[in-house]
């Protein structure tokens, strides 16, 4: 065991999923033609002033309330100052001294001593907003080009306090908010496209030292995984350094996947002076109570809340409560034909085993090849014996990607078992007759003949005829049982 | 007839009813300005070809029988730091030569929904950073009363396009007195408004939270028919109040009888020209004669107001000029390759002395290490001073004092040094700082003809009582335009 520990905190910046930018009217979607989504605010041109988005702020309070934040109603914006291409305006407008929310928590589960998963609690210092900067590439040779596409988009910055203890954790950790910001609509949770960016504090120090160790900053890394792969070894690197008798550097640095290492972009030890100060341009902003209580009543259900609610109000475990509560869509695609079923456990069999493999989520949308009307017409047929759970699948395949109704499909193929007992009775008794020294020797007690008469009906019925019936009938007519 | 030696509101009148045509108005004043400006410097750019045919659209709505708006026909200057589509917009700075913006100032489109004509750009000082129009990167402007003298600033060039008659009325910005100094300096009506009463919206910004647009006008009922027209809420100024403009035009005839004007003795003090106090004085008795009620009120905190003013002043501007980098508009100058180099060069090539000056104060106020002792330190004293005033107006209904210690100095006289610069704005400057609404209105003249202001400051949102006040003063000193 290593006589030291690791101290994480991390600061995630999530993209507000409103359809304008924080401080203008401009669409705030990704990918558009570079410099299209522009305006004299987010082009920072003379004269332009900023107006806050209330959709911005609705969805940063949820943001907050989600986590358990208390809100300011009297909070502010300043401005940080800096120059950099994509910055037009020379300062971004973000929440400094007199931030909307501070002090909530996230509660994640991490591995125990025993092994066992058990709840771990992290503070969250605050949630602020801010807008996004726009996008410098580096790309042509000597040139820098600048997209401000991005300049204006509403941020909220989610900071924890340093509590995390390992690259595990803090995966864990941005896992979890993650997918809370997904379930409240408020980001689409997109790493690649950088619409959900983190940044981790990490620092080493000796078990049970009360003093934070230098803390580097890890930035820009694009996937949990990575995350996790960067704090570990940036964990081994400093206490190397530290056992070495060296000093830590306070510095920004990245992660190299191909090498495996951290690297260093640049020293923080010459802080750069921000020189906030309050935004003019905008007075403070004041939350009403009444507003608050509008969107705490508006707020969507909780990732983890929604999965204790399936386990107790479908009859399903809690691991398929976890797996069809990965994505909101799939919550409530499974939910939906859960409820027009009526049935939540064969609901969720079969949305697990046959549906899921197949869905892509784009952000918070995904593609459902049925409607879960479709999935629910098609589980009463199971119920009622008209098709089998294989014919189901099969039907499933025929429908998938169709508005048609599983039924039709069913009768237009002829899949509809027979489940007239009678027919069956008939069937079954002409087999016997023709049969009568198979018969015989199943009756004197030879049952693995039972598979032949099952199969001579199967045949004679083109294979619709309910097996259980069947099996039943040829007891039945032999006196058997 | 002289069309431009006409009052705002006569015509606009003259206009409307058809007995004058708008294209008169803007060949009258373009003939004008040819005459006048280049001894003058007051505008820095024309749109004749604009304005002939906003002219004939007038003209023509008027004949298809359709009303015409409020300022049908007037000219009004518009200062550079207005943003004008189509029209180039410099501030009066190197930086933004030859900058067209795409979109209009919302003040500038409320003129023109008003049938305004707009004949062009005036000279200002740099980025609005001056007290005599000296600082415009493109040569100073010059008082129409003495072409040797200052027009004040850093509003000069709309003061000097209304004394000399150019345009009936003009628009100004004021962050310090920038309206109101140079109103005083050329003898023409300059209102400076509560803060939020007229949008932001294409100002260029010097000090957002000092800054206001405010009208230049040779009469009071005039200055009161522009502010009607570009007062009142605006969606894209956040700061912007959502309070109807009052019926102030209205408020011009109410007159002073029983109005109490306070009068501080600060404003009466060491470095106050004894022509420019006599002439105040003699107003304040003669609004005592027309029935006002004269109170001695205190504003003991005025001397700290340059110094708060320049901490506050210079920190928003180091921020609001940060986004002139050379990168997506303006000046830009590449030495090599390098990020640091293009900004140094451009801003460096890009503004004058006195900006760099401000800014280099604004950074430092700023910086962490002096935050606290400058800028929180002034913005605590800005609340005394708007305390202040808050405690006089319990005792009066307006204030009454000089807008400026002295009446328009030499060219040249200060510009070497800043501190006796901004000590022309000493006046003005408690009322920027407060937020409040505030006038100059030519007074008597000084013996040498030169003109003085009186200034008037009044309430929170209550330019009805400065108007009222601004008229009674007038009647006893009728408009005079300096001949040219």
């Amino acid at each position: 065991m290593s006589e030291y520990e690791t101290v994480i905190g991390l600061e995630v910046h999530a993209q507000l999923l409103t359809h304008t930018k924080a401080f203008c009217a401009c669409p705030a979607t990704f990918g558009a033609a570079p410099n299209t989504q522009v305006c004299p605010t987010c082009l920072g041109l003379p004269g332009a002033l900023p107006v806050l988005s209330a959709r911005a702020v609705e969805f940063a309070v949820r943001t907050a309330l989600a986590l358990g934040c208390t809100l300011q109603k009297t909070s502010r914006f300043s401005r940080k100052n800096y120059f950099y291409p994509d910055l037009p305006k020379g300062y971004q407008i973000s929440q400094f001294d007199e931030p909307c929310s501070e002090g909530g928590a996230l509660s994640i589960e991490v591995p125990g001593a025993s092994g066992a998963r058990v709840e771990k609690v992290v503070r969250i210092t605050r949630v602020h907003m801010e807008e996004d900067a726009g996008k410098s590439s580096h790309a042509r040779g000597e040139d820098s080009i600048v997209d401000l596409n991005r300049s204006g988009v509403a941020l909220v910055e989610i900071v924890g306090e340093p509590e995390l203890s390992s690259g595990a954790e803090a995966a864990e950790y941005l896992r979890s908010l993650r997918e809370i910001l997904i379930f409240i609509g408020i980001n689409d949770g997109n790493l690649e496209e950088g619409s959900f960016r983190c940044d981790a504090n990490v620092s080493i120090r000796k078990k049970g030292a009360p003093q934070l160790g230098t803390r580097v900053e890890l930035k820009n890394i694009n996937s949990f995984r990575f995350v996790q792969k960067a704090i570990e070894y940036e964990a081994l690197r400093q206490q190397a350094i530290v056992e070495g008798g060296g000093r830590i550097e306070h510095e920004t640095r990245g992660w190299d996947e191909k090498a495996g290492r951290t690297f260093s972009m640049r020293s923080k030890e010459t802080a750069q002076d921000y020189r906030y100060f309050p935004e003019p341009d905008l007075p403070p902003l004041v939350l009403e109570d009444a507003w608050i209580e509008q969107v705490r009543q508006a707020m969507p259900e909780l990732p983890r809340a929604k999965r204790e609610r399936f386990v107790s109000q479908y009859e399903i475990t809690p691991y398929a409560a976890q797996v069809l509560t990965q994505h909101p869509q799939i919550a409530s695609f499974f939910e939906h034909c859960a409820r027009l079923h009526g049935d939540g456990a064969k609901a969720a069999n079969f949305v697990q085993s046959e549906i899921l493999g197949g869905i892509v989520t784009r952000g918070l949308e995904a593609d459902f090849p049925i409607s879960p009307a479709q999935l629910a017409e098609l589980l009463g047929l199971v119920d009622a014996a008209t098709i089998s759970g294989k014919q189901a699948k099969e039907v499933y395949a025929l429908i998938a990607g169709t508005p048609r109704a599983p039924a039709d499909v069913v009768r237009e193929r002829g899949m509809a078992q027979v489940s007239d007992a009678a027919a069956i009775d008939a069937i079954v008794a002409a087999i016997v007759l023709a049969n009568s020294r198979q018969a015989e020797a199943l009756r004197a007690g030879k049952a693995s003949l039972m598979g032949f008469f099952v199969g001579q009906v199967m045949k004679e019925t083109k294979g619709s005829a309910n097996p259980q019936m069947v099996n039943d009938a040829i007891k039945r007519a032999l006196g058997l049982g | 007839m002289n069309l431009l030696e006409l009052p705002v509101t006569t015509l606009a009148h003259l206009v409307q009813r058809g007995e004058v045509k708008a294209i008169e108005v803007a060949e009258a004043c373009f003939a004008r300005i040819d005459v006048t400006n280049d001894r003058v410097g007051a505008f820095l750019a024309l749109s004749r070809e604009e304005t002939s045919l906003q002219a004939k659209s007038i003209d023509e709505k008027r004949a298809r029988g359709e009303a015409l708006g409020a300022l049908a026909g007037v000219p009004v200057a518009l200062k550079d730091s207005l943003v004008t589509r189509a029209t180039v917009t410099t501030a009066g700075s190197k930086m933004l030569a030859g900058y067209v913006p795409p979109y209009d100032a919302t003040v500038v489109a409320r003129l023109r929904a008003a049938d305004a004509l707009l004949p062009g750009k005036t000279n200002m000082d740099e980025f609005a950073m001056g007290s005599s129009t000296e600082t415009s990167a493109f040569g100073p402007c010059r008082n129409p009363w003495d072409l040797s003298r200052a027009p004040g600033g850093s509003s000069g060039g709309s003061a000097a396009a209304v004394a000399a008659r150019m345009t009936p009325a003009a628009l100004g910005s004021d962050t310090g007195g920038s309206i109101r100094q140079p109103a005083a300096f050329t003898g023409s009506v300059g209102v400076k408004p509560t803060y939020g009463r007229v949008s932001r919206f294409g100002l260029i910004a010097f000090a957002s939270s000092l800054d206001q647009v405010g009208p230049f006008a040779s009469d009071v009922r005039g200055a009161a028919r522009v502010l009607e027209v570009i007062a009142g809420r605006d969606g894209r100024d956040a700061t912007s109040l959502d309070i109807a403009p009052g019926r102030w035009e209205r408020d011009c005839d109410r007159g002073a009888s029983g109005l109490r004007i306070g009068v501080p003795e600060e404003y009466f003090a060491e470095g106050l020209d004894a022509e420019v106090e006599a002439s105040v004085r003699q107003s304040i008795d003669q609004l005592q004669a027309d029935g006002c009620v004269v109170v001695p009120v205190t504003l003991p905190h005025t001397r700290h107001a340059i110094a708060t003013y320049y901490v506050l002043a210079t920190a928003e501007a180091s921020s609001n000029l940060a986004r002139f980098d050379g990168v997506r508009f303006g000046a830009r100058v590449e030495p090599s390759r390098d990020l640091r180099d293009l900004y140094g060069a451009t801003r460096d090539h890009g503004f004058g002395a006195e900006v760099k000056r401000r800014i280099l104060l604004g950074t430092f106020v700023l910086s962490a290490g002096h935050y606290e002792a400058y800028y929180l330190k002034a913005q605590k004293v800005r609340t005394l001073i708007a305390r202040d005033f808050a405690e006089a107006f319990e005792r009066c209904d307006a204030i009454v004092c000089p807008t400026a210690p002295t009446p328009a100095f030499l060219l040249g006289d200060k510009t070497g040094d800043p501190l006796s610069m901004y000590l022309s704005d000493v006046y003005t400057l408690p009322a920027s700082l407060a937020g409040l609404p505030a006038m100059s209105v030519p007074c008597a003249p000084a013996k040498s003809g030169l003109p003085v202001g009186l200034q008037i400051v009044s309430r929170p949102l209550d330019e009805a009582t400065m108007f009222a006040l601004g008229a009674a003063v007038e009647r006893h000193h009728a408009p005079r335009a300096a001949a040219l």
